[in-house]
């Protein structure tokens, strides 16, 4: 089985049908009693073997809340007392006062609609059975949801159990990408504080995350993007000159120079254009989905991706529920780095993070740890594999950190401790981690390290300095793309700003004035 | 038209009733039906609904009236039907031409609320129309990425008052799709069609006409047809039209507004107002049911040999401000008409445009006479309404400024 402790407890059940022990000490004049309570015993424990053994009720890596069902099972069987009803209520009657409960799971092959032990109902969404316990179900599990991990600290593979092998040429090409990553947000960043750019934001410490995804994907896979991911698309191909180009707004921008920096979009690449308002990117992705599923082709799916604090948006409920409903082969993929600028999740969700949030939705979710690539590898694989088979949304939650600021816009020493943030820097490193786990495969060395790290520095550099060089766009590009084809409106506005800027030139950056 | 074969022969079958009566039918005498039915529904009792003063009342306007429509109605050509049906039609009709079309929001599957969407899961299965959870911005943005997809997604929210949710999608998103991506991806594929304005016992959430917030949005086009007839052109030419569309639909002319359709597939022109009724002192401007109430208000005022010429903008956004700017400087007059309220609304930016454009042939101020400034209310929504008689009020005192 997958899981040992189904097993155990299997037996505990079969155990006690097998006996008769709990028959035998009812009273004599209860035989009617004691006659329902074998129907029912027999019942029930079928039930809740089934249920355990059902693939639904335990996922891998998500343990589920605990019912009575589990705890029960586990306590000692009791001569008097059957252990897997609820205990307590008879330990507290008499046995003259039972009354026949109701088992706990249903399932529509034990119905007998002759049976008066049956108390289930048909409500509209389906069948569900009674109880007279009245419990809650608990705000937390007992236990968080373990996270999936394959790579210990050290870059030791602690399991040997791989969904996909990963091979040499792909793994020292992540870590490229992942150093190319870096590199490059480093001299964009400076690029910024040196005036040269308006604005940036680094994806430090998530470079696992970005690569070990984009990885995983095929290249007609299409992406949503929430603005922290762009190694998804340096791994596709964006060449650092594009990237550039974008953050300088030149004419060499397939954006037109329209939006701030790092709002990176590529038709060739499959990566729809990013936006600033967060989590809006989430239900068109499931749009995109369902247009993905028409096709019929089952060859490709859509990723979506979001941050901690896109669940807490509006969209973010809408995009998983429309995911789930209209089955659209769906990845969403959030990078739950611990912080929404300055809020950190404790004042973003009181859930246990954002993969418990899946089955809300009736969606299969797993948690990962985002900083080990590898393991983030597997799992966007195996997501993909299932979404696409399956046609159906998979959540996934990379546990990681935001090493960088929020943006060049924030200072996050103001909210949280250096101390932190250094310790995530160095001692969690997704890319000294992979470094580690590659150099112990002899994939790589220092030598190599060094080598690589000084060409990404020249490429980077260059291609800032050639972007920063390149023109800015026509000004007509202002009026242009508001719609398919330019209004008499738009097309007089034109005319007018013509005007001004011949009346008044120093007003104006001297862009290629083509209006 | 009224000695016309087809004429005659709907009169008996199909038709607006009032009380037990069956009204001549077509394009002329619908707007007084439509008048009777919804003033009836709010409860004033100024017309008496009973057959013979309606049937005078219309043979009398029958003969103030040109043509509302385009020749192909005017001849007769098509099938009388109502408004939810040739919205029906339409979409019938984008559906069968488009394979890669979808249709979707709440409740459209059984046929939605206001039976627009009766025959579309049946006949082109449950996989391209189908409902949706509750959720506008869900609607919104899923039509959004099916439209980006190169899908033509029409997508309905069930009633305008509800469409703010998916404000952030329309403005933010859909409206700079194809702008902020450089023209690399774009959402024209997508149609979002809404019901919108009073219905006699709408209150606050029922009645509400939110044109003027998405007229204010570069890269989206706003479109309201006034009847059947246009709102089948109008709605195929926005489906196909490719630069993503909110369409409002006066959902009080659903049922009521009854007209010649032709059954087969056309469109009419988006961004092109048509001049329904030609004058010369004054040009009276509005789009959807209110031109209803215009129109009686132009009768009334020829009345008193006033000629009123009346235009209906059909596209808010990108607006003809060729066609109005013609008319106004023919006529040298203005008045705007419509249900939002005053402050803001869509009026405003037709006053101002025209204002630039024709300041010195302008006679007297340009009027609008529009909703208060009040959400719109239950009991007091005819007090609230601007009435045919707001209208002839108006046109007076702006002939006799």
């Amino acid at each position: 089985t997958r899981n040992p402790k189904k097993g155990e407890t299997c037996c505990a059940l079969f155990s006690l049908l097998e006996s008769s022990v709990f028959i035998v000490n009812c009273h004599p004049q209860h035989l009617l009693l004691r006659e329902k309570m074998a129907v029912w015993l027999r019942r029930s424990s079928r039930n809740i073997i089934k249920h355990l053994m059902s693939p639904n009720y335990c996922h891998n890596n998500i343990t589920t809340k605990t019912t009575t069902a589990v705890s029960l099972l586990s306590q000692e069987a009791d001569v008097v007392s059957p252990v897997f009803c609820v205990g307590r209520r008879f330990e507290s009657t008499k046995a003259a006062e039972i009354r026949i409960e109701p088992q706990f799971y249903s399932s529509e092959e034990d119905e007998d609609p002759d049976d008066l032990l049956n108390q289930g109902m048909d409500f509209p969404g389906g069948n569900v059975t009674f109880t007279s316990e009245m419990s809650f179900i608990g705000e937390h599990s007992d236990k968080r949801v373990p996270c999936y991990r394959l790579l210990n600290d050290n870059g030791e593979i602690v399991s040997d159990k791989i969904y996909q092998q990963v091979s040499q040429d792909l793994a020292t090409r992540m870590y490229h990408g992942m150093m190319t990553l870096q590199v490059m947000d480093t001299f964009l960043y400076e690029a910024q504080r040196q005036g040269r750019i308006s604005f940036y934001m680094t994806s430090h410490g998530e470079e696992a995350i970005n690569i070990g995804s984009a990885a995983a994907l095929s290249y007609n896979d299409i992406i949503f993007s929430q603005y922290r991911e762009p190694g998804v698309l340096l791994w596709r191909g964006f060449t650092l000159q594009e990237f550039a180009n974008q953050c300088f707004g030149n004419k060499a921008d397939t954006g037109k120079g329209r939006q701030m920096p790092i709002h990176y979009g590529s038709n060739k690449h499959n990566f729809f254009t990013i936006s600033s308002p967060i989590a809006t990117q989430l239900p068109q992705a499931v749009g995109a989905a369902y247009s993905v599923k028409m096709d019929n082709k089952k060859d490709s799916c859509v990723v979506a991706f979001m941050g901690d604090g896109c669940t807490s948006e509006g969209d973010f409920h809408a995009g998983m529920n429309f995911a789930a409903v209209m089955e659209v082969p769906i990845v969403f993929i959030c990078r739950n780095n611990g912080w929404a600028i300055s809020t950190p999740v404790s004042d973003q969700f009181r859930s246990d993070g954002v993969v418990v949030k899946g089955p809300a939705y009736g969606i299969q979710s797993i948690r990962v740890d985002g900083n080990d690539a590898l393991a983030v590898y597997q799992v966007v694989r195996a997501a993909r594999d299932i979404a696409i088979s399956e046609q159906k949304p998979i959540l996934v939650e990379a546990l990681t950190y935001r090493v960088g600021h929020h943006s060049t816009s924030d200072d996050s020493t103001k909210y949280r401790s250096s101390d932190e943030i250094k310790h995530w820097k160095m001692a969690k490193s997704p890319i000294s981690r992979f470094r580690k786990w590659i150099e112990k495969n002899s994939w790589w060395d220092e030598e190599r390290e060094s080598e690589v790290q000084s060409t990404i520095k020249q490429e980077v550099i260059q291609a800032i300095q050639v972007a920063e060089r390149m023109e800015k766009p026509p000004s007509s590009e202002l009026f242009t793309d508001v719609y398919d084809q330019p209004t008499n409106d738009l097309q007089e506005q034109q005319m007018s700003l013509r005007e001004t800027i011949k009346r008044h030139p120093k007003d104006y950056p001297s862009f290629t004035c083509s209006l | 038209m009224g000695s016309n074969q087809n004429q005659t022969k709907v009169t008996g079958r199909v038709g607006i009733g009032i009380a037990g009566a069956r009204l001549p039918l077509g394009s002329r005498a619908f707007w007084t039906a439509t008048k009777l039915l919804l003033v009836s529904a709010r409860g004033f009792s100024s017309c008496p609904s009973s057959s013979s003063s309606s049937s005078s009342s219309s043979s009398s306007s029958c003969a103030s009236y040109s043509s509302l429509s385009t020749p192909a109605a005017a001849s007769g050509e098509g099938k009388p039907i109502n408004l939810f049906t040739a919205i029906n039609q339409a979409l019938h009709i984008a559906l069968d031409t488009d394979p890669r079309s979808f249709v979707f929001g709440e409740d459209v599957g059984f046929g939605g609320v206001f039976r627009c969407t009766i025959g579309l899961a049946e006949r082109f299965g449950k996989h391209r129309v189908f409902n949706t959870p509750l959720c506008e911005q869900g609607i919104v943005g899923f039509g959004i990425g099916l439209a980006a997809m190169g899908n033509r997604a029409i997508a309905e929210i069930q009633f305008a008052d509800y469409i703010y949710p998916a404000f952030d999608q329309i403005v933010n998103e859909a409206a700079k799709f194809r702008y902020r991506s450089g023209n690399q991806f774009n959402c024209g594929g997508l149609t979002v069609r809404a019901p919108y304005g009073a219905v006699g016992h709408g209150g606050h959430y029922h009645s509400q006409s939110p044109e003027a917030f998405f007229c204010h949005v570069p890269g989206i086009k706003v479109v309201i047809p006034r009847s059947p007839q246009q709102a089948k052109g109008l709605l195929l030419s926005c489906i196909r039209d490719p630069n993503p569309v909110v369409f409002f639909e006066p959902k009080a002319l659903y049922r009521v507004a009854v007209e010649n359709v032709p059954e087969d597939d056309y469109m009419l022109p988006l961004s092109e107002a048509e001049v329904i009724k030609e004058g010369s002192d004054i040009t009276l401007v509005g789009w959807g049911a209110q031109l209803g109430v215009m129109e009686e208000a132009c009768a009334e005022a020829e009345k008193e040999g006033i000629s009123c010429e009346l235009i209906d903008l059909r596209t808010l956004l990108p607006w003809d401000k060729e066609t109005v700017e013609a008319s106004v400087r023919k006529t040298g007059r203005l008045l705007i008409s419509h249900e939002a309220p005053i402050t803001g609304g869509f009026g405003a930016e037709i006053a101002a445009s025209i204002v630039e454009r024709c300041f010195l042939r302008l006679e007297a101020p340009i009027a609008r006479v529009c909703g208060y400034d009040t959400p719109f209310p239950l009991v007091f929504e005819p007090f609230y309404l601007p009435t045919k008689n707001k209208v002839v009020d108006a046109i007076k005192a702006t002939v006799n400024y």
